[in-house]
């Protein structure tokens, strides 16, 4: 965004590296990068306009945000609504509407919502209001996972018991897995998402890359980060080769942090969850181990579910599995803009259809 | 028998506290204490000639302040800032600049203002007095008298400390035509400094950062800067200050006004190496963080050299730089031509600002 964010000799390499992205480009691919925080970088770079016409990046399904289902969301309002509950979020999830309202309009109603950075501020929170309920809403893939279940291991250790979360938390590899198995797939490879590895690693990938023939290539967040994912993708496109790359070596290792995975273990189990648009995914959330139980909201709140309809003009299902671009639906940019998002992905900056509203490029 | 007398010796009532540390629901009522609370602690921060007749309005002799055939610029402004303090401001420095500034921005010269505060009940009143202090201070330095002030106090709950509303009165020549419709074809586009510190400095002042900081809010009067300014360049088309919704959103405003379209240069936007990080850090863009003391200045190509000095004159415009070009298209875009060569479109801030979460 500005001078500062990019030195002279990045901004050079990078485009020294997209050059050779041209070079060796001889047929049309089609790279999803998984994360959201790549798509809004690659949007505010202007990177897709850098790149040879052969080449078609595709949004994946990594904003968090975008894919939380609906009937997350409805509990979370439900939740948020109870007397002497304070219910805490990142910011971003405040605007997602759900079947009727979003938490800024259960706030506007005298709900008490708050929107914090960490899930040790609802802890916090907890700990200075004893009289109230503190839920704290449990959304994000595997990078959000460690810091929620610091939050359990300190509230459970402090004896914290008006603290619960509502769990939302969702993985990476099954999502991988459900877009190259589904039958109308389009995606040749993968920027796998580099924040997420340092976590977790890429090892669980190998296997991915493998049953699918498909490249993965673990990519940081800056243009250069970028421009070099993007390059090694088409290098094993281009040689016809499968494998799990590493471009974000100084941040991740195949293993990853394996502190961080023992804690999400030792409190989070695998559980099958609901994905926003796409429907339901085996073992692709977190949920609460039985130890665990009594800090999750669902056990805790009586939450009656009304029929959850999404708004049949939103194609957010198809733009999460990368069949569809944003600018495909009819209600882009006309009925559907950030201020008045009908789906998800236009709410959070890092959804695709936002991200392609704000940076869409100029020819 | 003895006890059941009695005794008409000594005070039977208890004498009425009448120097409360807080603000008291009495301080709203119109009688003593609010009479108590006007002299002793707004008149001594606030007072001048005008003020202090206590009138229920102030009359001003516009033959011996105003020069024949000026115009009387307007503008008003409310204040709700939270926290009330933060670092380089606070919400009393804040109402007195963000209106002095708006006053400026039509190119006039801001000279009186009015203030209304609503206080909360059990306020401070030494947080009264710092803030009272601090609007004084800014009336001294951009030369302007609060002439009719009134205050009001809610009940506990219903206010959240102190609100500030501040009205703001000045004069322009006729002839000067600055406007935000005013922005032509191969005009240069001109920020007075870098950007996003003010709405930094009240993020991490609310504990939101979770690391401390050296950003302080940029919030200043402008209106000597600007005047120093048109003085040497009265060709100016527009003057616009970017406050809430930052340099992006003001400069989307222009653009649809003005029916062009306006592209900046990234490399030239300057943002100090702590706002970047911190917006980095919270997902937050700095091209649409609040500034309290920046102006954007358009004009046309030929006077932008003389007009950046004019402002690196002035403390408040040292950093000034140019950053972009007003472009013949009607469609009123913003456009951002990246670090890497690239263009793509900068729209208004939708809704609330709200940090990403990965």
């Amino acid at each position: 965004m500005t001078s500062s964010r990019m030195s002279a000799e990045s901004i050079q390499q990078t485009k020294l590296v997209l050059n050779e992205v041209r070079r060796i480009t001889t047929k049309a691919w089609n790279i999803m990068e998984i994360c959201g925080g790549q798509t809004h970088a690659i949007m505010e770079f202007g990177l897709d306009q850098l790149l040879p016409e052969q080449i078609t990046l595709i949004h994946g399904p990594g904003c968090p945000v975008c894919v939380t289902s609906l009937e997350s969301i409805e509990r979370a309002l439900s939740i948020a609504r109870q007397p002497g509950v304070i219910f805490t979020s990142f910011g971003d999830m405040l605007r997602v509407p759900g079947a009727n309202n979003d938490l800024f309009g259960a706030r506007a109603n005298g709900a008490d919502v708050r929107v914090v950075y960490s899930p040790m501020d609802a802890v916090k929170l907890a700990q200075s209001n004893p009289e109230k309920k503190v839920v704290f809403f449990a959304i994000g893939f595997e990078t959000t996972v460690p810091s929620i279940a610091t939050s359990i291991l300190h509230a459970e250790k402090n004896q914290i018991s008006n603290f619960s979360i509502l769990p939302a938390n969702v993985l990476v590899p099954p999502a991988m897995q459900a877009i190259l198995s589904s039958p109308d797939n389009q995606v040749n490879a993968f920027l796998a998402a580099g924040h997420v590895c340092a976590i977790m690693g890429y090892w669980e990938y190998e296997a991915i890359a493998k049953q699918y023939k498909t490249p993965i290539v673990v990519t940081g967040f800056e243009a250069l980060d970028l421009a070099m994912g993007i390059l090694m993708t088409v290098r094993q496109l281009e040689q016809d080769r499968f494998e799990v790359e590493n471009a974000y070596p100084r941040y991740v290792t195949r293993e990853g942090n394996q502190t961080a995975q023992a804690m999400i273990r030792q409190v989070f189990e695998p559980v099958d969850r609901q994905w926003r648009g796409i429907g339901t995914i085996p073992k692709s959330g977190l949920g609460l181990r039985k130890e665990y139980q009594n800090f999750d909201a669902v056990q805790l709140f009586d939450l009656p579910l009304d029929d959850l309809k999404e708004s049949p003009l939103c194609i957010a299902g198809s733009v999460l599995r990368g069949i569809a671009k944003p600018t495909d639906c009819p209600t882009f940019s006309t009925l559907c803009t950030p201020s008045h998002p009908l789906g998800a992905p236009m709410v959070s900056a890092e959804g695709a259809c936002s991200a392609c509203y704000h940076y869409h490029g100029v020819n | 028998m003895d006890q059941n007398k009695l005794s008409l010796q000594g005070p039977l009532c208890s004498v009425p506290i009448n120097d409360h540390q807080q603000i008291v629901i009495g301080h709203g009522a119109g009688g003593n204490l609010t009479h108590d609370l006007i002299k002793t602690v707004f008149q001594k921060h606030l007072g001048n000639a005008i003020l202090n007749l206590g009138n229920d309005a102030a009359l001003l002799s516009m033959h011996a302040e105003v020069p024949q055939g000026m115009q009387l610029v307007v503008s008003t402004d409310a204040h709700i800032v939270s926290p009330l303090f933060f670092a380089g401001g606070d919400i009393g420095r804040l109402s007195i600049c963000g209106t002095v500034n708006d006053v400026s921005m039509l190119g006039a010269i801001p000279k009186y203002m009015t203030a209304t505060f609503i206080l909360e009940e059990g306020f401070l009143i030494s947080d009264l007095e710092k803030i009272l202090t601090s609007m004084a201070q800014a009336c001294l330095e951009a030369d302007v008298k609060i002439i009719a002030a009134d205050t009001k106090v809610t009940e506990k709950g219903k206010s959240d400390g102190i609100f500030i509303s501040t009205t703001g009165f000045g004069w322009v020549s006729p002839k000067r035509q600055i406007s935000g419709q005013n922005a032509k074809p191969g005009d240069l586009v001109i920020v007075s400094g870098p950007l996003g510190n003010h709405g930094i400095a009240v993020a991490e002042a609310r504990g939101n950062l979770g690391f401390q900081s050296q950003i302080r809010s940029d919030v200043a009067p402008l209106n000597h800067m600007i005047a120093g300014l048109l003085e040497s360049v009265p060709e100016v088309h527009v003057l616009r200050d970017p406050t809430r919704g930052g340099l992006a959103t003001t400069l989307v405003e222009i653009a649809k006004q003005s029916q062009v379209t306006i592209k900046l240069n990234e490399e030239d936007i300057l943002i100090d190496q702590d706002v970047r990080s911190a917006c980095d850090l919270l997902g937050l863009d700095p091209l649409y963080m609040a500034n309290e003391g920046k102006v954007i200045v358009i004009l046309p190509e030929e006077f932008a050299e003389k007009a950046l000095e004019s402002l690196q004159k002035h403390p408040y415009g040292k950093q000034a730089r140019m950053i972009g070009k007003v472009e013949s298209s009607s469609e009123g875009n913003l456009l951002l031509k990246t670090l890497l060569g690239t263009t793509r479109h900068l729209d208004r801030l939708a809704g609330e600002m709200l940090p990403r979460i990965c």
